[in-house]
């Protein structure tokens, strides 16, 4: 059978890679996905591990940490422990997608569908990345803030830099704002009002902290409300805001890193719907070239190589095993959805009354726009998928000498392990709760954090060292007090600042 | 959409973020080079090295959960567990990852390893050694080439055109590629003549003939002017080409007391001090041999391992040393073609009646062979005879250098000398 292939060996070119995103853009268009236009961009092995390195930012400031991640990179490539990996998006508008340049063309294609399409349109179709993030302006701001760093390190020097840097890396975590919508970046704006925000800040702070001379006839002065007024969980706006000793440019970095780590936020959210997302299409696309006689067998023998082994789960005691691989989860309950609507059987009519038999287009296009980890599991794991993945839920609590396991597979068990599965990625609950709840505003200027503890799960020993750094970042002292569910303190912490 | 091509970016865009990496954990790099060395043979020391740090020394503190409390996990890939089992604890606490960022992140006590560059590796080497500046760009140096003249070639930039060769060369083609039309020019130009002045011909014939002859000495002319004055042909250009500078051979004796009194410690110390003379002959020498030579009471010759390694205890006779050096040197090292050098490090401990032995040795038979003698003593008590009689046979030969060091910042003294004469 003489096909109309596309390309017959595995070298590619520019031409064949045109061609390619041409044709698996035809088939997106029928598929009704809506991307951003994209870019694609041709990069060596190294380049991709600088890539790597910055976290995915194409432009970044300078900082040690990106340093320690390179080697780590470099290092694991060299002993050969990890294929660099085929892909490298970034949400912007454009949505640029890196290809390295020793890939063969099936891997540029895979990317191709993978990447630009595939992440382009969860990019921009999901309403996390719709309210918190602005693809066209985040290059802009992170060209904004590498020179405003370098700036900075010029002025102030490298050292001083870095230690405020340090600072508000640790609590990068603690910089997203969860519930309320940020303003949206944008970097012509920011450059131009950050003079004038400086300014004002300052004055606001002054103005905070001004002691009144009060007559000292005058009784006991009324008790003043607290401050804050509401506990706040963004620590970094909240020093950001507040704190009184933060030179100007201090306080610019502060914000920077809090409005990178903002941007970032919702992928850190949408890990397995991104992935699973992505791979699903490009299965999907692929297959759909190849049943159209445009790619070879070969094509699809090679792809289908790397689409498996991208997609493989090794069980939990496999020496491989390192957590549920969200490109399984992913890909395997987007597949199992489109298979619910296709195709469904009495049981996924009972558990998915609405969708089941519905158009598959449409119902995988709203799961994609309307979820996040957390909700689209809790929604949409089905019985079967937690059959196929022999899914079982451990109990480990640290006063039994023994494990238990709580739910398995069956009828009993299904719902248990969903919400438990969910949970797992809610960073909310990942991640533990502290909030600034105090500043003794009247006295010391001391800043008080308050960690929730759920379910006994203390903070790990580093946290001694993190208030060290909210404490650079806050210029007095700083406590930090745990509670357990029922509100009582069960352990205090403290950092004091030196002089 | 567009397809942009990067490759030609740079591709040292981390660079900057590496190098404050290192400059952050210098500390932690310097002890990690310093194991290094101990590890690593002396030939080996010229290259970059993987280096291993704790990873617990550089984790960035995060408010995260630790361990303990109460968590729920789910795992895939059940087989036989059925809900409510009970199971052990698998070691090393809470077993299983969280969710899918367990494996990078995990706490594992592993080291974080990676990769210096030799220049680096060197830097931190030298650093502990207080090397001069100039001393450690000596040592980092790469083995320097000369250039030099190699005739002349067709290809290479314009600054290097020899212009008179280059005429020559033009000159040449000129006459050679004009050679053939001058003739026929010559011939035209004669038989023109001669058609002029030949009445003989009919006036009409006359004409025609010179109107032809004047046509082809026209048109030889043009060929002749259409031969370029000076074409890329020509061009010659001054070839260099490099060679390596060191050409000679070398070949050093590492000597070392291994009596009891030499501990670990101090053989670390003149490990740095063989390491250190290595260096500075790896620059001048293409070819260098090592021959490493223990003694107590007896000599042996060793390898590399043992002599560092294995512990013997007893007296010591200094001199059998030496007269198995010089013994070596006879049968394998023939002074005419070889430049030997040598080390000796020993704690000062000899037979009193060895060292004027060992003084005559030295000052009438090694001297006279090698280029450079260096020898430390590790103590920090007084010194013992052999040091006097080494002494005067410092105060003969300019080539020998002596020094008593307590740590490995005093090595570089020993050598000054001989990195004097390089800088100069």
């Amino acid at each position: 059978m003489s096909g109309d292939y596309l390309s017959e060996g595995s070298e590619w070119t520019f031409e064949l890679i045109e061609l390619y995103n041409r044709e698996i853009g035809l088939i997106a268009e029928e598929y009704r996905l809506d991307t951003y236009p994209r870019q694609i961009e041709i990069i060596s092995a190294e380049q991709m591990m600088d890539a790597y390195a910055t976290v995915g930012m194409p432009i970044g400031y300078h900082h040690w940490s990106f340093g320690k991640k390179f080697l780590q990179v470099e290092q694991s490539y060299r002993r050969g422990q990890m294929g660099l990996a085929y892909e490298i998006v970034i949400n912007s508008n454009p949505c640029i997608a890196y290809l390295m340049e020793e890939n063969s063309m099936t891997m540029q294609a895979l990317v191709i569908a993978h990447a630009a399409y595939g992440h382009n349109s969860f990019f921009k179709g999901n309403y996390l990345f719709r309210a918190w993030t602005n693809a066209d302006a985040i290059i802009d701001y992170l060209l904004f803030a590498r020179h405003f760093i370098s700036d900075c390190e010029e002025r102030y020097g490298e050292e001083a830099v870095e230690k405020v840097l340090d600072s508000c890396h640790t609590l990068m975590n603690f910089g997203v704002d969860r519930y309320r919508h940020p303003p949206q970046l944008s970097a012509r704006k920011e450059r131009a009002r950050q003079q004038e925000r400086e300014a004002y800040m300052q004055t606001q702070i002054n103005d905070l902290w001004r002691t009144i001379p009060r007559k000292p006839t005058e009784a006991v002065p009324p008790e003043r409300a607290n401050y804050p007024a509401e506990p706040q969980e963004n620590i970094l706006y909240f020093i950001e805001k507040n704190a009184p000793l933060l030179r100007p440019w201090e306080r610019e970095i502060v914000r920077i890193v809090r409005k990178i780590a903002q941007y970032f936020y919702p992928q850190r959210q949408t890990q397995v719907m991104n992935e699973g997302w992505a791979t699903f299409w490009h299965y999907t696309l692929l297959n759909t070239l190849y049943d159209r006689n445009k790619v070879t067998d070969g094509f699809m023998l090679e792809f289908l190589h790397s689409h498996s082994s991208v997609i493989y789960q090794p069980p939990f005691d496999h020496r491989y095993y390192s957590g549920i691989n969200p490109y399984t989860l992913g890909y395997a309950m987007m597949t199992d959805l489109r298979r619910i609507c296709e195709e469904p059987t009495d049981e996924d009519r009972r558990w998915f009354p609405d969708i089941a038999g519905s158009d598959w287009l449409e119902t995988l296009d709203y799961a994609m726009r309307n979820f996040r980890d957390e909700s689209f599991i809790s929604q949409f794991l089905s019985p079967r998928m937690i059959r196929e993945l022999k899914l079982f839920s451990v109990l480990d609590d640290d006063r039994k000498n023994r494990l238990e396991v709580t739910a398995i597979h069956d009828e009993d068990g299904y719902r248990h392990i969903r919400k438990t599965l969910s949970d797992h990625y809610n960073l909310s609950h990942n991640e533990p709760n502290i909030q600034v709840v105090h500043v003794d505003i009247e006295g010391d200027r001391s800043l008080t954090l308050r960690h929730h503890q759920s379910k006994r799960r203390p903070l790990h020993r580093s946290a001694d060292e993190v208030l060290k750094h909210v404490s650079r970042l806050w210029g007095f002292d700083v406590y930090m007090e745990t509670v357990d569910e029922t509100g009582k303190i069960v352990k205090t912490r403290e950092c004091k600042v030196d002089s | 959409m567009q397809i942009i091509d990067r490759r030609l970016n740079g591709k040292n865009k981390s660079a900057v973020n590496r190098q404050r990496f290192i400059r952050r954990y210098r500390e932690q790099i310097r002890q990690a080079v310093s194991r290094t060395i101990s590890e690593r043979s002396i030939s080996d020391i010229d290259s970059g090295e993987k280096i291993n740090i704790p990873r617990r020394d550089i984790q960035e503190p995060s408010f995260h959960h630790g361990q303990g409390g109460v968590r729920e996990t789910i795992l895939p890939g059940n087989r036989e567990f059925v809900s409510g089992d009970k199971l052990r604890r698998p070691e090393g606490g809470q077993g299983s990852g969280q969710g899918g960022q367990a494996s990078d992140q995990g706490e594992g006590e592993d080291d974080f390893v990676f990769q210096l560059s030799r220049e680096e590796f060197l830097e931190f080497f030298f650093d502990d050694l207080a090397l001069p500046d100039m001393v450690k760009t000596q040592l980092a140096k790469v083995t320097e080439n000369r250039r030099v003249r190699a005739g002349y070639t067709h290809q290479g930039i314009p600054t290097n055109i020899n212009v008179i060769r280059s005429m020559q060369g033009a000159l040449a083609r000129r006459i050679a590629i004009g050679g053939p039309h001058r003739r026929k020019l010559n011939e035209a130009r004669e038989q023109l003549a001669a058609v002029q002045a030949d009445l003989s011909l009919s006036e009409e014939k006359r004409e025609e003939r010179i109107a032809a002859l004047e046509a082809e000495i026209k048109h030889l002319e043009a060929r002749l002017r259409a031969i370029p004055f000076i074409d890329d042909y020509d061009l010659r250009y001054n070839n260099r080409i490099e060679i390596p500078k060191p050409t000679a051979r070398a070949v050093m004796f590492c000597i070392m007391d291994v009596s009891g009194s030499m501990d670990e410690q101090r053989k670390e110390i003149a490990k740095r001090f063989f390491i250190l003379l290595y260096l500075f002959l790896t620059r001048h020498y293409e070819h260098i041999e090592l021959v490493f030579i223990r003694h107590h009471t007896s000599a042996t010759e060793v390898d590399e391992e043992t002599f560092f390694h294995s512990r013997e205890t007893g007296g010591t006779i200094v001199s059998s040393a030496l007269k198995l050096m010089l013994e070596i040197v006879r049968e394998r090292y023939d002074d005419s073609s070889w430049n030997i050098y040598a080390a000796q490090a020993s704690d000062g401990d000899n037979w009193t009646d060895d060292s004027p032995l060992c003084g005559k040795l030295m000052t009438d038979e090694i001297m006279p062979l090698v280029q450079y003698f260096a020898y430390v003593e590790i103590t920090p008590s007084e010194h013992q005879s052999l040091w006097h009689q080494y002494a005067q046979v410092g105060a003969i030969h300019g080539h020998f250098a002596q020094q008593s060091i307590a740590g490995v910042e005093d090595i570089y003294p020993v050598f000054r000398k001989l990195f004097k004469k390089e800088a100069a």
